[in-house]
Parts: C-alpha cells; structure tokens; sequence
C-alpha cells in the first residue's frame, strides 16, 4: 500500500500535511482513489467555511459512485485546489500530488493526533 | 460463494477488481473503465459475458419441420420471430408478463427451423428458466429447453473488433466474413453473431467453455483490451440500450421503457401481454437527460421535476465520450426533447435538458 510515511491520516481515507506555517494540507489517500475507480466530479467546500472534526465538506464521485470527505480537524477552510476540479483524474494519477484543500487548525495540536502511517495501514486493511 | 465463469482465474490473474453481480464474481475493471471505455470505442475492447445464460429451445424428438420452437416463440416474445426469416437472423424482444409487465430482455436467434436459441440476463436467467418452462409444459410439450452453462460468451466490440476475432481465428473468417449486424452462424465450435451491448460494430462469441481462456488470452495478444462491467456500463448507456433492472422491471411495460419499438403489436398472433399493451395507455416515457449545471452526476433514483410533473432517473452516469453526465429517465408523456428539466443531485436542483437517445453513434456525439 502506498502510504507516505511524512503525512498523517485518518480512518476514513484522508491524508494531512502540516505545514510550516501551522496551516494543514489535506487530500484522499491512494487506496481511496483506487478503491474509488475512476474520478469525475469534485465538489470542495468554501473558502471561509468552518469545519468540525470529522465533518462532511466535500465530494468526491468516480463513474460508480458518490463519496464523502471528512475534515481531518476542526478548522477553517483557508484555500481549494481549482486544479482538481477542472480534472479529478489528477487525483486518481497522484493522490498525495493533487491536495484538495487547506485549513488552519482551531487547535494547533489536532494534526499530530492523527494516524501515523502504520496506523493507517492496519485501519485500512480493516476496512 | 458467488459463482465464476471460465475466465474467472483469468480476470483474477490480472488484479481486476472484482463485485457481485446478479450472484457472479465479475470483474468491475482491470484499472481504469474510462480507459476501457475508449478503447471500445476507438479499437477494441472484450468483455466476458459468460454469466449470461444462452437457452436453446429444440424438439424433444427430431422430427418434422413444424415440430421447431417457432410457433412457440410467436406466442411467447413481444417481438415477432417472423421477422427471422433467414437462418442466423437474430431479434431483441421483451419477454412480458400477462399483465405487459417486463420479465426481461433478450436476444432470440434463429438458427435452424428445429434450433432457436435465447440469451437472457444473468440476474433473471433462474426466473426466464422457470417461467419459460411452465410456458412450454402448456403450450409446446413437444419441446424441450437447454440451459446452455457448458458455453462461455465473450463480446469483442469496437471499430476493429471483427479484423482482431478474425487474426486469432484465421478458419472463423470465412463463415462469418457475410455476417451483416444482428445475424449469427455456428463456425466450427463458436457461434459468431455480429451483436453487442455498445453501439459498437463487433461479435459476440460463444464457445465451449474449455475454449475461452485460449481464445481470450489470444485476443488480449492481438491487442484487444479486457474490459469490465464499469465499461459496458457507460458504452450501452451513450448507445441508448436499456439495463434491465434499472430501465424496466415486472412493475413496468415496455411502451413506457423507450421499447416500443421492440413490441409488434401489427400482427394479428396474440402473445404473453398483448391484451394488456392494446389496453395500456402510457403516461410515461423513458427519455435520455444530458447534464447543463455543474454539481454532480446523475444516478438513478433520482428524482426529476418537469413542467408537466414529477419523474425519475433509471439509468444514471458519467458519458466517457461526451464528458458530461447524461442518464435514461422515466419522465411524463408530455416532456419533449429540447425541454430542460431540474434534477435532485444530493439535494440541489441541476438542469439537464431532455433528449432523444442513443447519445453516441459511431463514436461520435450525436446530442450537440
């Protein structure tokens, strides 16, 4: 499985970089595009929109199927990647490439709660 | 356990991924059904239809020409198998309920006066078996029916299909070289009929089932691409061609399933539901919806709001070839192509302007 091992994660598939600034970057995982299949929609939340930990903010639809994502923690929707939505392929291409969007944490400390790498491997291989 | 087809270790081999279909372990894709999506429709791609169950209806006792499943066909489809009047011809029909409703779809050859052979849907195969049975134990007892799960099926569709079949079948070529479209002939071991779920020029192939993993790893070598049910998915949706389950079921009648065109109501021969269609008088149409506003794919279930009143989705995707989201729709009688429509996509109205389908022909759009 490819999963970074600089990033954290959660169990429902997100990816989270933390970034010098305090800000985060998250995407979905590579098991979740390919799980997914083909993507072509992606609808992202509003820059300014504040996020609960784990709440639904965007989604992603492969030919197959509508997906949610989760907000990896609270926080406000500080930037989207256009990019991805002119072209969700880019996602399927390179998951931990193509970013969805940025945050700015409400607590500082929530990203490094998440899973690390190994943690989840062994989630995702539950699921 | 779900069932398997010959080529089942095959699609495992090549790490397809794999779902549930009608109880068959089937192969959704091989990594990308957008990718095999176009190869169908730019070269050729193949898809392993073996689920599909092929019926052979034959008299019990070889015996007089009058003695064949024809006069039983008459009676039993919607369409009229006196449109086969040479060997090989092939018809799609309805097979319906005495009340119109819609047991399945299927293809019916005719090969021979004393051979006609069925193909239905592997999801309802069980149910056509039984219903077909009790049909002939009261109408033609003289008959007997032969589900055919010694052959595998496998569809090679696409531009150059035929050219591939015929490199990896040199000694096929002859026999089916004259084989215009919706017309079969027995060569060799293989049943070769120029049909297929993709709007696409091709042949489906039955055969023994020990032949087919030869014949598609010969076909793989000669450059035809394994495609999954994803693909086939998207290809009959741009084609127009209704997925039994989605477009129709028992609960409804093909004149409300854009299958008019498949009920020869003409003739004076009665049929299983004929009554009813005569006395039906269909408020609803299955029309094709082609996506304007930005926000989602359409998918069936969803519900539709037309100036003349409510409707819904059946079939619903993403069109590879078009790039938009396009979908079969039951919707009013009185919707009209050109009208634009609301959709509920999660919640919020999307436009999608109504047309008549197929959507794709020959590869290319035909809705703009």
């Amino acid at each position: 499985m490819n999963v970074p091992a600089d990033l954290k994660y959660t169990a429902s598939h997100e990816w989270v970089r933390s970034e010098p600034d305090g800000t985060i970057t998250t995407g979905i995982t590579d098991h979740a595009q390919q799980a997914l299949g083909d993507l072509v929609f992606i609808e992202l939340p509003q820059v300014g929109r504040a996020l609960k930990a784990g709440e639904a903010c965007a989604v992603v639809e492969s030919v197959k199927a509508a997906s949610d994502v989760y907000a990896p923690v609270a926080g406000v929707v500080l930037a989207v990647n256009d990019a991805v939505v002119a072209a969700p392929e880019k996602v399927n291409a390179d998951a931990y490439g193509n970013w969805l969007y940025r945050l700015k944490p409400a607590n500082p400390g929530d990203a490094a709660k998440l899973l690390d790498a190994a943690g989840y491997i062994a989630a995702a291989g539950e699921s | 356990m779900l069932k398997q087809t010959p080529l089942h270790a095959i699609h495992r081999a090549a790490g397809a991924r794999m779902v549930d279909f009608g109880g068959w372990d089937m192969p959704v894709h091989y990594g990308s059904q957008i990718d095999e999506h176009h190869a169908v429709r730019r070269g050729a791609g193949m898809f392993d239809v073996s689920h599909m169950l092929a019926v052979d209806i034959e008299p019990r006792e070889p015996a007089a020409s009058q003695s064949g499943g024809r006069d039983f066909l008459r009676g039993a489809l919607a369409n009229n198998v006196d449109k086969l009047t040479a060997p090989g011809k092939a018809l799609y029909s309805c097979l319906l309920r005495p009340d119109g409703g819609v047991l399945d779809d299927l293809i019916v050859y005719f090969l021979r006066e004393d051979w006609f052979r069925l193909v239905v849907n592997a999801g309802t195969a069980d149910k056509d078996l039984a219903w077909l049975g009790a049909l002939i134990a009261e109408r033609g007892p003289h008959l007997k029916l032969t589900p055919r799960r010694d052959l595998a099926m496998i569809a090679v569709q696409g531009p150059h299909a035929r050219d591939r079949v015929w490199s990896v079948l040199p000694a096929a070529r002859a026999g089916s070289e004259s084989l215009k479209p919706f017309n079969a002939a027995q060569v060799g071991e293989y049943l070769i009929a120029r049909t297929g779920y993709t709007g696409e020029d091709g042949f489906e192939i039955a055969l023994p089932a020990a032949l087919a993993p030869d014949l598609w790893q010969a076909l793989q070598a000669a450059g035809v691409k394994a495609c999954g049910l994803g693909a086939r998915d998207t290809l009959r949706l741009e084609a127009g061609m209704n997925l039994y389950g989605q477009d129709m079921d028992e609960a409804v009648n093909p004149l409300e399933s854009g299958l008019a065109w498949t009920v020869d109501l003409t003739s004076p021969r009665d049929f299983v539901g004929k009554a009813a269609l005569l006395a039906a008088h269909p408020s609803r149409q299955l029309a094709g919806l082609v996506l304007q506003d930005q926000g989602g794919i359409l998918r069936g279930h969803q519900q539709v709001t037309t100036a003349h009143g409510d409707g819904e989705v059946t079939s619903g995707s993403y069109s590879p070839t078009l790039s938009r989201s396009i979908a079969l729709a039951r919707l009013p009688a009185r919707v009209t192509p050109g009208d634009v429509v609301h959709v509920d996509v999660r919640g919020k109205p999307l436009a999608a302007r109504v047309v008549k389908p197929p959507f794709v022909r020959n590869g290319k759009s035909l809705i703009d």
